[in-house]
Order: C-alpha cells, then structure tokens, then sequence
C-alpha cells in the first residue's frame, strides 16, 4: 500500500480510537467536547512557549548585537590610539560573534514559524470546537441514542482528526522550544563564563583595560615628566598631545589642564 | 476531496488531481522502501505544493473529514515511519 494512503488510515484510526469507548454514542459527544477544550488549552500554551522561546532568543541576538557593536568602538579606539594589533583581536571577536547571531537569527526565524502555524491551528480548532457543540446540543436533542450514532460518527471523527493534527503541532514545537531552550540556556552559560567573548557582561573586559591601562600609563608618564620639571631634572611640563581619559589613571591629577578626551589625540 | 496537510489544515482539491498525486506517491513509496532520504524530501514537497496550489482552504468551522492526509512540510523518513507505527505520533 502507498506511503499516503497507510498515513491517512492509520493517522484516522488513531485519531478516532475516541469513538469506541462509549457505550451511549451521545456521551460521545460530552466526552469529544472535554477533550476538545482540553486540546485548546493546550494549544494555547503551546502558542505561548513558543512565544517565550522565540522572545528569550530575540533578546539574546540583541545582547550579542550590542557586544559586536561595542568591539567595533574598542577597534576603532585601538586603532586610533595606534594599537592595531588590540584593534585586530576585537574584530576577531567581533567576527567570532556573527556566527552566534546568524545561528540565533535562524531559531528566532524557525520559532517565529512555529508559533504562526499554532496561531492559525489554534485559531481552525477554535472554529471546529465552536461548530461541533452547536452540533452537539442539536444532536442531543434532536436524536435517540440510535438514530444519532451516524451523525456523531461524522462530527466526532471530523474533529478528533483535527485534535490529532493540532495535538502532534503542540508536541513538536514543544520539542523543538525544549532543544532551542537548552542551546539558549548553552548561550547564557558560555557568556556567562567569557567564553563567548562577552566582554559587555564585565564592566572592564581586557580590551577595555589595556584600553583604559594605555590611558593611565599615559597619565603616569606625564606625572613624571611633571615632577621632573618641578625638580629640575629634564624638560618641563608641556602642553601633552596624548591626555587620557583620567578615570582609569592612579596618579593624583592637580593639573588642571586635564582634556577629557580618551586615547591618544594625535 | 479534502486532502489534509498535517500541521496546515485541510484542503478542498479537484479529483482530476488524483492522478498526479498517486504519481508522486508512488515516489514517494519508492523513497521510502529503498531507504533514500535525499529522494524523499523533494518529492514530499513538490507533492505538498501540488496541493497547495490546487486546493482552496476548507471552512474552519466545518467538521469533515479528509479523504486524504498528507505528512507535515519538514517530516523527515522517521518522521514518516513514526507516522505510521502503531504508537506513533498523535497524543491519545
């Protein structure tokens, strides 16, 4: 027998194993409703984990988003201060960062799938449920128990298939949520321990510190030159090109020529 | 008929279609019993676009059944033999 034709008949058999367990058809019917509410509640949830995942993913691209942006700002930096080789390993983290985010951006787009098709499944079972209790009362009222079995046979298996259908898209997106949350939670534990390069997470990462330590050397540099004129010994004190930023520096800085520029101004 | 397409919806389709689906399903047999994914996957697509094109959504509030029912878009092989065995994929 062809691929197709097993599914459909063992993917309705399945479905509609429901319609045998009663022995009054019309409790069928009762029964078929619960479980039909209780698929739309879990459909609904469904929606809303996928949802969760696909909002955890979006936040993390954009922390990582925001890290490739701070690493081009220390290239630049670097390089401006003439450092080309810390401007080289920012950029190679920067770069080291795309393939993060590229591998966020197709779960994010994967999820954001996923949670339309459960939208638009929710929204037909919806309908269906809607549709099958005005069947229901009007069966109920309207047959004996006898005359109503084609009837409900009809309505029960129409939207069991539906229950079969909407419950399996429940249970593989909640797989799928399941395997993308563990790498999300993989992602926050590796930038958590640095090794992705999560220099934002730490308020001085070590570009910024070499960064900041090149300023501060600067500072120092000039203290001396400072204290050298004072006493005598060599040049004295000159307009400096090369003020860094004093946040950074140890030296207790009286001058009050202080630029507030950071980095070498040349 | 009314072809379903699991994790889609179902579909009202033409019979004349008939023909060319059990075409491909045939492939898709033959994909299948000799074990070739990398058969199966695009003859499964090109089977669901087939009917995507040629079908018009069924009602949403209407309680039919399918004639027919057709594997999700991204099913694999396995996906398909889970489909068919006895304690598949449909939760009871």
């Amino acid at each position: 027998m062809s691929v197709v034709k097993r599914v459909s008949m063992i993917f309705k058999a399945k479905a509609n194993k429901t319609l045998d367990r009663m022995e009054d058809p019309r409790e069928t019917l009762d029964y078929s409703y619960q479980r039909q509410l209780e698929m739309l509640t879990q459909v609904r949830r469904g929606v809303a984990d996928v949802a969760t995942s696909r909002k955890r993913v979006e936040l993390q691209m954009n922390s990582l988003q925001q890290q490739q942006a701070k690493l081009d700002g220390q290239a630049r930096q670097a390089l401006g201060s003439g450092r080309e080789d810390l401007a080289r390993e920012a950029l190679t983290r920067k770069s080291s960062l795309q393939t993060q985010i590229s591998d966020l951006q197709t779960q994010y787009q994967s999820l954001q799938a996923d949670e339309e098709k459960l939208t638009a499944a929710s929204q037909r079972l919806q309908s269906k449920v809607e549709a099958f209790r005005t069947q229901k009362e009007t069966i109920k009222a309207t047959y004996t128990a006898a005359e109503a079995q084609t009837r409900i046979g009809e309505a029960v298996s129409g939207i069991s298939e539906e229950m079969g259908d909407v419950g399996m898209a429940v249970q593989r997106a909640q797989d799928k949520t399941a395997q993308m949350q563990a790498r999300a939670g993989a992602i926050d534990e590796l930038m958590a321990s640095g090794a992705l390069d999560d220099v934002t997470a730490q308020p001085n990462d070590d570009i910024q510190r070499e960064l900041d330590q090149m300023g501060s050397n600067h500072n120092v540099d000039r203290e001396l030159e400072r204290l050298k004129g004072e006493l005598g010994q060599g040049e004295a004190p000159r307009e400096i090109g090369g003020s860094a930023s004093g946040a950074a520096g140890n030296g207790q800085q009286t001058e009050p020529a202080e630029q507030p520029q950071a980095g070498d101004g040349s | 008929m009314i072809i379903r397409i699991l994790g889609e919806g179902q579909l009202a389709v033409d019979d004349s279609l008939a023909g060319e689906l059990n075409e491909l399903d045939a492939q898709l047999e033959a994909a299948v019993s000799s074990g070739d994914e990398s058969a199966f996957g695009p003859v499964l697509a090109e089977m669901l676009e087939r009917v995507r094109d040629a079908g018009t959504p069924v009602p949403a509030d209407s309680l039919e059944s399918s004639d027919v029912i057709l594997p999700y878009s991204d099913a694999s092989m396995d996906d398909v033999r889970g489909l068919l065995s006895e304690d598949g994929l449909i939760p009871g």
